[in-house]
């Protein structure tokens, strides 16, 4: 294990160590969302991002493009990536939630802290949204996908409704209604598939409840610092009052170390927001976007089950003509049938090709998830030794303070 | 039957002995239900003891008693008296000692420790208070203090009779200090004049300092116990995993845990070192005012016994009393002014010391405490890097 004193190894040095491993196998693609900028006036207003492309890959026609987007375009592309590969049993990385409030905030032009970090809170979920969506292999190649990062005119996304993460949820549910009246119960083959779903399920709940506390987290994090802020300035106030000049000048000193441990407060606040909080959120998004896909294919088994049913009938009327000297009617018949087997085969195809899409992407999440976890609580780590090394540096500077009191 | 001890905590105390001929400390604390007994431990080379070291026990009930009983002797009017310490407060905790009375499941680990952590905060006060008598060259005499420290009995008997006893004699010495009669006295002593402006004015700063103070301590303690519920939360959505990600989030939750213990520990040395000296000195601020309102109350007496003795002059009857009168009240008001000026030095100089050794030692483990959570982080971050190559599925 490597030395950790202070003077051998400088501490930046030290984490670049390690991140440059970590970067080695990563993608040979970087987006970033950036320099949020107000369009417009009162209740049309919007925020339009620039998004920058930088990357090898052969599929994109240039090494570095730039382009402007605004929330709704971003809407609009999950709508159509949603559209084309959920049925499929692909997981289609949600689009960050839409809110009335923040906006409107923004929109009436106040400037105050609430709107920055609602514009910083949006900026960075939009960068998080598509690092997730060109990571998945199929998505990154998807056309709708290449024209939203390199194309710098696009036609304005009109349906945003359809597909917001509640919107995928009340679909959820209303599939798992229609599921629960199914009578044909499915075969073996799928426990695999019903534990999985019941793990979801789980690890649905449990999400929640961490990203509650890691919420409280933030919180309470922020009310640190102002009561330290407010300390501070009572600390200072103090040390005006008091008449030994040793002790008074001690007690002011004391009063600027808690401001800027506030400030440090403050920052530490932000990461576990940043860094862990908002991951919770997403991945509590993503769990509804799996959930759907496992639906998807209970939809396509009814499907193919419907159509095994259709089949059913038709030979069964088939036969009945047999015997009713109708040829034209008795040849429709034979046309119906051969019809429905097609369906059937291609329901069963459809069902066999959504179940392997499934296990592939939960195996695809699966590791990522860990990975995502990983790098999470590797940053957080470092924000934290960043925060104590200030900490220390801080009081140790007002220890001779201290004990020059005399 | 649950106790809860002090006794192995390894908690430095303020340590006012100055003076080894009569040392007292409480070297352990007992909780149960809602008393707590105090082990009081003297060591004594004084003639007027009987025995050179006593260990008794006492409740909080006996310091106040010795704190009233104190207040209330005329002999000490101009001494600053040692503010008494205040009840044990034991709120939540309390409440499950009940619980655990009735048969309840166990107290949490966490639980414990809060309680441990109030327990060493009443310690620390009782003891204070204990020492500010000791280290006092009037007050170590007192004969109901030397009562207090030997008498092997329990001391509710003696208390009763007290209150019976003195009932109120010296009831209007005793109210807490008026200000508007401290601020309206025209004062011709300059030093006077300058300590009455400085408490004053300090006594609401310190105030406010010890508010803030509080606030910013109880932050930190929810910050604490949202990493434990972090912790929590990671371990049961592990337990429903499999493979790496459970193994890692077991990891993450051992991380928040140890994060936890720290941030838990400096929340409590911040409380002893800073909230509750700003605590202690806001207290005793007011005994030093109480001592001033003391001075200024003999002061409006010997002003209204020289109006009678004008008075008495006028009218050519009692002059003789009243002259006497008006001697007593000078001889009291000077002893007052004269004792005041001595106690309100030494009090500087002892604020000035609490405060320097408080600072350093917060500061000292602040830095402590720092470096352990920053080694910490260090050797977790380094696992989870190393991690890499092992939890590819």
């Amino acid at each position: 294990m490597p030395h950790f004193r202070q003077n051998r190894l400088c501490l930046r040095e030290y984490f670049n160590m390690f991140n440059e491993e970590e970067n080695r196998d990563t993608f040979d693609i970087q987006i970033s969302v950036s320099d949020p900028e107000k369009v417009g006036d009162g209740m049309n207003a919007y925020m339009v991002y620039k998004v920058l492309t930088k990357t090898s890959l052969s599929i994109f026609s240039r090494d570095e493009v730039c382009v402007k987007r605004r929330f709704s375009d971003f809407l609009g592309l999950h709508s159509k990536l949603a559209s084309k590969y959920m049925h499929m049993g692909y997981i289609v990385p949600p689009a960050p939630e839409k809110s009335i409030v923040g906006m409107t905030k923004v929109k009436v032009g106040k400037e105050d802290l609430s709107s920055v970090e609602f514009v910083e809170k949006r900026r960075s979920a939009l960068e998080r949204y598509l690092l997730r969506t060109v990571k998945h292999p199929a998505l990154l190649k998807d056309p709708d996908v290449l024209q939203f990062l390199e194309s710098s005119e696009l036609p304005r996304a009109v349906s945003t409704q359809a597909l917001s993460g509640a919107g995928i949820l009340r679909m959820v549910n209303k599939a798992a209604d229609a599921v629960n009246k199914m009578t044909i119960k499915m075969n073996e083959s799928d426990a695999w598939f019903e534990e999985k779903q019941q793990q979801f399920e789980n690890l649905d709940v449990q999400l929640r409840k961490l990203h509650a506390s890691v919420e409280s987290l933030v919180c309470h994090r922020k009310e640190l610092s102002v009561n330290t802020a407010s300390f501070a300035k009572s600390a200072a106030m103090l040390g005006n009052s008091e008449d030994h000049t040793a002790l008074s000048r001690a007690l002011s000193q004391l009063a600027e170390v808690e401001e800027k441990i506030d400030q440090l407060h403050q920052d530490q606040a932000c990461a576990d927001f940043y860094l862990i909080s908002e991951l919770l959120g997403d991945y509590v998004r993503l769990i509804t976007a799996v959930k759907g896909v496992f639906d998807q294919r209970m939809k396509t088994w009814a499907k193919c089950q419907d159509a095994q049913v259709m089949l059913q009938r038709k030979r069964e009327a088939e036969a009945k003509l047999q015997h009713a000297n109708k040829p034209d009617k008795l040849q429709q018949a034979k046309d119906e049938i051969r019809e429905w087997e097609g369906k059937v085969q291609q329901g069963e195809r459809d069902f066999e090709q959504i179940s392997k899409n499934i296990r592939r992407e939960v195996g695809r999440f699966e590791k990522d998830r860990v990975k995502d976890f990983r790098v999470v609580i590797i940053k957080y780590l470092e924000s934290l030794v960043h925060t104590q090394q200030q900490m220390i540096k801080y009081w140790e500077a007002f220890l001779p303070e201290a004990k020059a009191i005399a | 039957l649950l106790q809860v001890r002090t006794a192995d905590s390894p908690h430095p105390r303020f340590d006012l002995n100055n003076d080894a001929s009569l040392v007292i400390d409480i070297p352990d604390a007992l909780c149960e239900r809602d008393k707590v007994k105090f082990t009081v431990h003297t060591k004594t080379t004084l003639s007027s003891f009987q025995k050179p070291e006593y260990s008794v026990q006492r409740q909080h009930e006996d310091f106040i008693w010795l704190h009233d009983t104190i207040v209330e002797t005329e002999e000490y009017a101009g001494l600053i008296i040692p503010p008494a310490p205040p009840k044990p407060d034991f709120e939540g905790p309390r409440e499950k000692m009940h619980k655990l009375g009735e048969g309840e499941s166990s107290m949490t680990k966490e639980e414990y420790a809060k309680m441990k952590q109030e327990l060493e905060k009443t310690v620390q006060v009782h003891e204070v208070f204990l020492q500010r008598l000791s280290s006092h060259p009037m007050f170590r005499k007192d004969r109901n203090f030397q009562i207090f420290l030997e008498y092997d009995q329990d001391l509710t008997v003696r208390r009763k009779n007290a209150k019976e006893m003195f009932g109120g004699f010296f009831k209007n010495m005793v109210k807490s200090a008026d200000e508007v009669l401290i601020s309206g006295v025209k004062e011709v002593d300059e030093f006077f004049e300058q300590e009455k402006n400085f408490l004053l004015d300090y006594s609401s700063k310190i105030k406010d300092a010890t508010a803030k103070a509080e606030k910013m301590t109880r932050s930190h303690k929810n910050v604490a116990d949202d990493y434990n519920h972090i912790s929590g939360a990671l371990n049961n959505t592990a337990a429903d995993n499999n493979t790496a990600f459970k193994k890692h989030l077991e990891k993450c939750a051992e991380v928040f845990e140890k994060l936890r213990k720290v941030e838990d520990r400096m929340a409590s040395d911040q409380e002893l070192k800073l909230t509750e000296l700003l605590r202690y000195y806001t207290r005793d601020i007011q005994a030093a005012k109480d001592l001033l309102y003391r001075r200024a109350r003999a002061l409006a007496d010997y002003e209204n016994s020289n109006k009678a003795l004008d008075k008495a002059r006028l009218k050519g009857k009692d002059v003789a009393q009243a002259e006497e009168n008006q001697k007593q009240c000078l001889q009291k008001f000077d002893k007052l002014s004269e004792s005041g000026k001595k106690e309100l030095t030494s009090f500087k100089a002892r604020r000035v010391v609490a405060f320097r050794k408080n600072l350093i030692e917060m500061t000292e483990l602040e830095i402590k405490h720092a470096k352990v959570r920053r080694l910490k982080c260090y050797v977790y971050h380094y696992m989870f890097i190393r991690q890499c190559s092992g939890i590819l599925i």
